[in-house]
């Protein structure tokens, strides 16, 4: 039976966005995502700041939820010295869990499904949280891969060890968002195209039936939501484990 | 169930084709966009850093410290409010207390006034009527005495008489007085 050719992987493909100005300084269609979810962030801070009432409003009661839920997350992992990356994780999950949330919607790009986008953010947070332990430790820092407490005979197989799960942060950092973000979206294409492939073999019989990938999709929407604040979480956190790591050395 | 099979079949078909077919577009790095993307990301986020750091925390960070400071105060100012409360209620009790205490004292001193009063009067009452009793029986006494004296002679007259007729003699006279007041004595004994 010959039915529609579902391409999954499609949604992921990048074009240029903006129009021909875009296309002159390859602005492209997941820069665009980005653009929104900075807009929603900085809108969001401008509806809530309007009133600053004493009792806020809904809007100003979310943006204040946000901003307490990370500086709570950064002063407990971080410690009172994470006040200064505040502003850098606030941003970072923000951005992470605006991108996640809006690439659930119809026609809107999830950057955070490219391996490009997640691995840069990733290589950052680790290039950065690298820097602040040098700046704060100094060449001390290098005993962070030093277990403490070790046999010495042991420090030639440990130290190895450390500094392989050190450098093999960003990439777990970076693949875990993008897998969960494409593997979501793959699946909800799958079903989806499951649908039409099912109405294409099977006719009305295969239109009824359909209802089950649908219900599926209906299913997995709630999981990629939870998927979506979970992962924008899951890379805040460690983000802020990491410069706890940096700060405190252990 | 037949079509069901055929369902997983199709539910295969999909992945099968990405698996042989099409790259992923996101390992595509011959693809300019993929790189460039990640630029217009560091600007994006740069921008949006400025503006976070710059503005939006620091001002939600006000509107939250002002609230807190709001609520301390308020709570302070509730605490002032209700130690004062406190205070007055505990005064308020200790005026009651001394009050009813005054109250009591007062009470206690006019139950002894009035109770020495009507003891002095009782006292009084007593000893008028204790003189007025002495007073009686002493009169009584007198004309007890009196009537005894006035039944003597007659006593003895009478006798005189009675022992004149039944013996036709006149009895001794210094006997009959002594019998007539032994007589009147035992008479007055009972």
């Amino acid at each position: 039976m010959a039915g529609p050719s579902i391409n999954a992987l499609e949604q992921f493909s990048l074009t240029t966005g903006l129009g021909p100005i875009g296309r002159a300084v390859n602005f492209t269609n997941s820069n665009e995502a980005m653009l929104a979810a900075a807009v929603i962030i900085v809108g969001m801070f401008a509806v809530g700041l309007r009133a600053r009432a004493l009792v806020p409003g809904r809007i100003q009661a979310l943006v204040e939820v946000l901003y307490e839920f990370v500086h709570n997350m950064c002063t407990d992992t971080i410690g009172e010295e994470g006040r200064r990356f505040f502003p850098l994780v606030f941003t970072i999950f923000s951005f992470i869990l605006l991108g996640n949330l809006i690439g659930l919607f119809p026609y809107f790009f999830a950057f955070t499904s490219h391996i490009a986008v997640t691995l840069a953010l990733a290589l950052f947070v680790f290039l950065f949280s690298t820097a602040v332990g040098f700046y704060t430790h100094g060449v001390g820092f290098l005993k962070f891969f030093v277990p403490a407490g070790v046999p010495g005979w042991l420090l030639p197989l440990l130290v190895p060890i450390e500094i392989i799960s050190y450098l093999s942060r960003p990439v777990s950092l970076s693949v875990r968002l993008f897998a969960n973000m494409t593997a979501g979206h793959v699946m909800w294409e799958v079903f989806a195209g499951f649908m039409l492939l099912l109405v294409a073999g099977f006719g009305v019989f295969g239109a009824v039936a359909a209802i089950i990938p649908l219900g599926l999709n209906v299913a997995l929407a709630a999981l990629e939501l939870l998927v979506a604040g979970l992962q924008a979480y899951v890379f805040a956190i460690l983000t802020c484990l990491y410069l706890h790591d940096a700060v405190h050395m252990h | 169930m037949r079509w069901f099979s055929a369902a997983l079949l199709l539910t295969l078909a999909p992945s099968a084709a990405m698996a042989e077919g099409s790259t992923m577009p996101q390992m595509n790095f011959s693809n300019p966009l993929t790189l460039d993307q990640v630029g217009w990301m560091a600007v994006i986020l740069v921008v949006l850093y400025v503006v976070l750091s710059g503005w939006g925390l620091p001002q939600i960070g006000k509107v939250l410290e002002n609230r807190a400071a709001v609520i301390a105060r308020d709570l302070a100012a509730a605490r002032a409010a209700k130690q004062e409360a406190d205070k007055a209620a505990a005064l308020q009790i200790a005026t009651l207390s001394a009050a009813r205490s005054n109250a009591q004292a007062e009470l206690a001193k006019a139950i002894a006034a009035a109770k020495a009063e009507a003891a002095a009067k009782a006292a009084a009452l007593d000893a008028k009527l204790e003189a007025k009793l002495a007073e009686s029986e002493a009169r009584i006494e007198a004309a007890q005495a009196a009537a005894m004296a006035a039944i003597k002679p007659v006593a003895a007259e009478a006798a005189n008489s009675i022992l004149l007729k039944l013996t036709g003699s006149v009895p001794g006279q210094d006997e009959l007085t002594r019998r007539v007041d032994d007589a009147l004595a035992a008479r007055k004994a009972a």
